[in-house]
């Protein structure tokens, strides 16, 4: 046995140090840099006049003269930039055209729904895609299997956001499940600690509203998780498959060591690693679809906030949800990487 | 010189037999699998569908603006097989006119992505260890760390909503992603003696990207080009869906779920038409790109 939980976690600390997290880290705020850099321009260059945009057509001349000045846009576009990126590492995105409040503000307020709902969505897309890659993994070519295998192509082939619209009609209108919209059920409250009306609820020691509130997750998040969940439980019983076919199986086998520790305990744990690595893929769907999703259910999340702003053309509120989004995928990116670690010595050493 | 020219003859004839040789190897690996023979006939019966949309669709004239009150919200019957929508027009035939734009995105996206893609990524990896790879790769890795569909809509909603833009912002979204392919597959073959035996000869560097080196990486970009196809229309949709792609009257299959999603859940099938056609175009392509990825990965 290659030691206790506690020495593993000693090669993980080790594997910090040798900072390859802090470079990598270092680089994805360069890049994101470099989006913000890439739709600033973007939205500079092209024609039309923010300050005109921000006041409408009726504001006076006077008046959008002199947000153009607190705008700065008379200055080069380099100019700009710098002024906008000292703000932006100050905290200060802008004032949104939106809700006509600072966008770090709206963030800080929208965002909590958002994490709860990823939150939610992950464990949702581990669980099932563990069981059903297991389950198909078990029994090659069995009527579960088979059955894994037709869902599973159904199930990536249809997008989050239809999805979204199947089960809520289903199971929500024509049902009667589950709640529609929203996050809470009209008149129940929770009182505000982490913004995540799950973990509020149990703080406060409200089991409704955490009943309530877990009520309201499940569809969304359903339908955010099935598509990865198939493309997961997919490569999971492609290489159980492959592992159990191996030669340290067979020479387990040989020794006599029952058929199901070898399965759940020596060809499961490799068969993860792929399976883990294609979860950080998905998560980027899952966040970019999410966007489309709490359109669908109303949820008062970041993404919600983004589309509303998005269609508005309010380039402070986008520029804040994408470099929040972006920071929060390459944060997901690093934890997958350090499971992966955690379950791969050979990339634990080698880094 | 008239025996060179019987042995060129005869090498010619020898070429194009093992190319029918190749030809057929290649269909009986893919006919192997049914579900890729099911897939080839999807995509080939939905493309048929799409470019004679005018002779397939029941009521060609309902794909844009018309409007015939006294058959709207009718629900599927003969008549309409998917039903009729809010203004009387039939669901089927705006689905049918739908897939054209949906084949129309999958080209005109791929058709700009995939050259400018894999020539970049050949020359990254051709230059490898060079400032020319640091600027591709490091470029492309800006694209890449953004979730796509995030970076899709926020460059779509910088641009004014229609058809074109939307594609601009897929493709804007999709390229990296052929550059980190190919460069990949490029570095490893870099170093091959067949590659240095070239460079002797003094062949020109567009010669050994286009005719050594792209030929053997081919396969594996044609995999990936019919596994994107079903998310480009995913993307595609998803930039319609949230109404920074086609607008309204425009029978883009996003913009109809788009706009039928409002009526639901009593007019359901009105979704149900446009929502089963973007499912369709994904299963069909998904199932398609499997089987030539089994066709190249016996190799």
């Amino acid at each position: 046995m290659p030691g206790s939980t506690a020495s593993r976690f000693k090669g993980l600390t080790s594997s910090i140090t040798s900072n390859y997290y802090v470079r990598k880290l270092a680089v994805s705020i360069i890049t994101l840099l470099g989006i913000s850099l890439l739709i600033f321009t973007l939205a500079r260059v092209l024609p039309g006049d923010p300050a005109r945009l921000a006041l409408g057509p009726r504001a006076p001349e006077e008046v959008v003269e002199q947000y153009r000045r607190v705008l700065r846009l008379h200055e080069p576009l380099y100019t700009q930039y710098y002024y906008w990126l000292v703000d932006v590492l100050q905290g200060r995105f802008g004032i949104s055209l939106v809700t006509f409040r600072d966008v770090a503000v709206d963030i800080v307020e929208f965002l909590p729904a958002t994490v709860e709902l990823i939150v939610f969505t992950l464990i949702i897309d581990f669980i099932g895609a563990f069981v059903l890659g297991v389950l198909a993994g078990r029994k090659p070519n069995s009527i579960i299997d088979n059955s894994v295998r037709i869902f599973t192509y159904i199930a990536i082939a249809i997008p989050s956001f239809v999805w979204a619209i199947i089960l809520q009609l289903v199971i929500a209108s024509w049902l009667d499940l589950l709640p529609a919209y929203g996050r809470l059920s009209v008149g129940m409250s929770v009182p505000r600690i982490t913004g995540l009306v799950t973990v509020d609820s149990l703080l406060t020691g409200n089991l409704p509203a955490f009943i309530d509130g877990i009520r309201h997750l499940i569809i969304p998040s359903l339908s955010l998780a099935l598509g990865s969940i198939a493309q997961e439980a997919r490569i999971l019983r492609a290489n159980l498959i492959e592992n159990i076919g191996k030669d340290y199986v067979l020479n387990m086998y040989s020794h006599g060591i029952p058929p199901t520790v070898i399965f759940f305990k020596y060809a499961l744990k490799p068969s993860m690693i792929p399976t883990l690595t294609i979860m950080a893929l998905d998560t980027a769907s899952i966040l970019g679809n999410a966007f489309l999703v709490e359109l669908i259910f109303n949820w008062p999340g970041l993404s919600r906030y983004g589309v509303v702003a998005m269609l508005r053309k309010d380039l402070n509120a986008i520029v804040g949800v994408v470099l929040v989004i972006g920071l929060a995928y390459t944060l997901a990116s690093i934890v997958i990487d350090l499971l992966v670690a955690y379950l791969d010595p050979r990339v634990r050493h080698r880094r | 010189m008239s025996g060179d020219q019987v042995s060129g003859i005869a090498f010619k004839d020898l070429e194009r037999s093992i190319r029918r040789e190749n030809w057929k190897r290649i269909w009986y690996r893919f006919k192997r699998s049914r579900l890729s023979i099911v897939g080839l006939s999807m995509v080939a019966t939905l493309l048929l569908a799409a470019i004679f949309a005018d002779f397939v669709a029941p009521y060609p004239h309902h794909a844009g603006l018309y409007i015939g009150f006294k058959d709207a919200y009718k629900p599927p019957s003969l008549e309409h097989l998917l039903g009729t929508d809010m203004y009387g027009r039939d669901v089927l035939s705006r689905v049918i006119f739908g897939l054209r734009y949906a084949f129309f995105l999958i080209s005109i996206v791929l058709s700009l992505v995939v050259p400018t893609g894999v020539m970049l990524g050949l020359i990254a990896g051709y230059y490898r260890g060079t400032w020319v790879e640091t600027v591709i790769i490091r470029l492309s890795d800006i694209f890449i760390s953004l979730p796509p569909l995030v970076l899709a809509l926020s460059i779509a909603s910088i641009l004014e909503p229609n058809v074109f833009n939307a594609m601009l912002a897929v493709s804007l979204m999709w390229w990296p992603w052929y550059v980190r392919l190919t460069h990949s597959m490029t570095v490893s073959l870099r170093n091959e003696p067949f590659v240095l035996a070239a460079e002797l000869q003094g062949a020109s560097v567009i010669h050994i990207l286009l005719r050594e080196l792209l030929p053997i990486e081919l396969g594996t970009i044609l995999t990936k080009v019919t596994l994107d196809a079903g998310w480009v229309i995913l993307i595609g949709a998803a930039i319609s869906f949230v109404g920074l792609g086609a607008q309204p009257p425009t029978p883009d299959l996003g913009t109809m779920v788009s706009e039928y999603s409002k009526y639901l859940p009593d007019y359901w099938w009105m979704t149900l038409g446009p929502a089963s056609g973007i499912v369709l175009m994904i299963l069909a392509f998904n199932l398609l790109g499997d089987g030539i990825r089994d066709v190249f990965a016996g190799e």
